[in-house]
């Protein structure tokens, strides 16, 4: 297929209705608006249902209804308003319904700013609601990564009967690249025998819920969910590790930070330092894995973030206390420049190599 | 021996979880009868809510969903815009319906949103244990207005059919009670109709039923049933508000 132009948002958007999404609920809050906006002009034209709900409260609950029902389903919001669906999503996992949830993020608490943070790494990573569970979480770096994820997501859901998440940013949302429409490849899908059908199969009741109101029910429930977890750990970790062999400081850093990094990666080459750079592509479940192998050169972990530092407690955790982990962060809607990353690692060296 | 009366085999052949006196069990009944009557009960969607009808899904004989707490016609529209053609209807209490759902409710009367709410008001928060509602009447003592619901404190108990009926995608709304057989029998025409109303696609139906909870209003059944004739009717009046016209 031919490359073409296309907003992150409405790339979404695109990508979705390729992966066969036929119903998205929506609410308008900036910076994801361009993406309810293309469904409801799209999804009609592709045998598909755009709704705008109520709240965000409104658009989760109309998910576990369609979800329920069998359909693929999508809806989208920006921090505050995936706050607000939380519960939704801690329901969704409860009844495991497979359904994709886009998070364009923005800073926070609260109102917090509508340009692009990285601050609900923790609400994505885990859990975010009520109880025990977790949700795939994916964060692209480019637009051809956010459509190919985006593909992806819907399968992952459906075949670990699970919400998933797509972690953006603003400007992941805002931003225009060049992107193709890849075939990608198709998984073997289980059949969703679970869901309510449009025509009833006599003597087959079938029930979408979340409550076991008695414990010797819920615990083997909740070992049940847990049970999908370790597949989904076992199988469904991405990364990216770039320029790690030889290292002198490794930097983590996913989405937008990620290409900041690969820029001062250059800049710290023509002072002669290496700086490598482990990009996790799945949030949750976190690639533990990517840290095995640190080159004796390493002397430390740096954890670059829009945020105050969130990621870093899963470097900590992956690093398992081998190395020094050391955190540079701009919150509140700030996009931090190469050079600060640069100055950072010299720094940790203690100064100019 | 011939069969006078039966279960209707719109429920399930289990024990309920309600309380004695409580009209929750004939209000299932009505529900289920009708959607038996209609030929609709294999095709029904039931959802649940939260509340002392949070079991529901158990007692109806059809595909039944679990919602939270006040997203039930949340829920309701997902799931029947994808199942055009099944029956899809809620069942939910006061607390759940015109409290913690009250958007749900209203926008998915507003958009005309083609399901039932059966909805049963008793002006209590019952499952909790008998906390005020936004139904509960002006004076009504309840766990969390212990001297009785003040206005000046508390505000006004909601008159959710009233309300619903001003919006112009809600195309059937009654109120009826089930304190006596009269009332019953009127309780489930209105049931029967609001169904047909929905099969007919003609938009959002309400059917709001006046309900008795003698173990959070500390009555015993006989008198619940008097008390709500006497002060629930006065201020939630029995009838229709809005319905189709004929063609």
């Amino acid at each position: 297929m031919e490359k073409m132009l296309m907003k992150g948002n409405e790339a979404v958007g695109a990508a979705a209705i390729k992966a066969g999404c036929k119903y998205f609920f929506g609410y308008p809050i900036t910076p994801q608006n361009e993406l309810p906006e293309y469904m409801s002009r799209e999804l009609p034209k592709n045998g598909g249902t755009y709704l705008q709900a109520e709240s965000e409260i409104g658009a989760i609950n109309m998910v576990f209804g369609a979800a329920g029902a069998g359909a693929r389903v999508m809806t989208s919001s920006s921090s505050p308003g995936i706050a607000l669906k939380q519960e939704g999503i801690s329901y969704l996992c409860g009844a495991e319904l497979p359904c994709v949830i886009v998070n364009m993020s923005r800073s926070g608490p609260g109102l917090g700013g509508i340009q692009p943070a990285q601050g609900d790494y923790f609400q994505a990573t885990r859990g975010g609601g009520n109880g025990d569970y977790y949700t795939p979480v994916y964060a692209p770096a480019s637009i051809q990564e956010t459509v190919d994820l985006v593909q992806e997501a819907f399968d992952v859901a459906d075949t670990y009967r699970t919400p998933v998440i797509i972690l953006g940013d603003g400007m992941i949302g805002q931003m225009m690249e060049s992107v193709e429409f890849k075939d990608i490849q198709k998984r073997r899908l289980p059949q969703k025998d679970w869901a309510l059908k449009e025509h009833v199969e006599k003597g087959s009741k079938k029930l979408i819920n979340s409550l076991y109101i008695k414990p010797e029910e819920m615990e083997p429930h909740l070992q049940k969910i847990f049970g999908k977890y370790d597949v989904i750990k076992k199988e469904e970790v991405r990364y990216e590790k770039f320029n790690c062999e030889g290292a002198d400081v490794v930097a983590v850093a996913y989405g937008t930070v990620s290409r900041i990094v690969r820029n001062a990666i250059k800049k710290l080459e023509e002072d002669g330092i290496k700086l490598g750079l482990i990009r996790p592509i799945t949030l949750w479940p976190f690639p533990f894995e990517a840290f095995d192998e640190i080159s004796p050169e390493t002397k430390a972990f740096l954890s670059v973030e829009m945020s105050m530092g969130q990621m870093i407690d899963d470097v900590k955790i992956a690093n398992a206390g081998r190395l020094p982990v050391e955190f540079y962060g701009r919150p509140g809607g700030i996009v931090p420049k190469p050079i600060e990353v640069v100055d950072k690692v010299k720094e940790i060296l203690g100064g100019a190599k | 021996m011939s069969i006078v009366f039966e279960r209707t085999r719109g429920m399930v052949d289990m024990p309920l979880h309600y309380c004695p006196g409580c009209t929750h069990g004939i209000i299932h009944r009505l529900v289920a009868e009708s959607l038996v009557e209609l030929g609709l009960m294999d095709d029904a969607v039931c959802v649940s809510s939260v509340g002392c009808s949070v079991f529901t899904y158990n007692y109806f004989d059809c595909d039944a969903y679990q919602a939270s707490h006040g997203r039930a016609a949340a829920v309701a529209t997902g799931s029947k815009r994808v199942l055009k053609d099944r029956t899809v209807f809620t069942y939910q209490g006061d607390g759940d319906l015109a409290a913690i759902g009250t958007a749900e409710t209203v926008h998915a009367a507003a958009r005309g949103e083609n399901v039932t709410i059966i909805y049963v008001n008793n002006a209590i928060y019952g499952m909790t244990g008998g906390q005020m509602a936004p139904t509960t009447l002006v004076g009504q003592k309840a766990t969390t207005s212990p001297n009785g619901r003040s206005a000046e404190l508390q505000g006004y108990p909601i008159r959710v059919c009233e309300m619903l009926s001003t919006l112009d995608g809600t195309a059937f709304a009654e109120r009826v009670s089930v304190h006596n057989p009269a009332n019953v029998r009127k309780a489930k025409k209105a049931i029967k109709k609001a169904f047909e109303v929905q099969t007919a696609k003609q938009g959002f139906s309400i059917v709001e039923i006046l309900s008795t909870c003698s173990t959070n209003w500390g009555l015993n059944p006989t008198d619940s049933l008097k008390w709500l004739e006497d002060n629930m009717i006065p201020y939630y009046p029995l009838g229709n508000f809005k319905t189709p016209e004929e063609n």
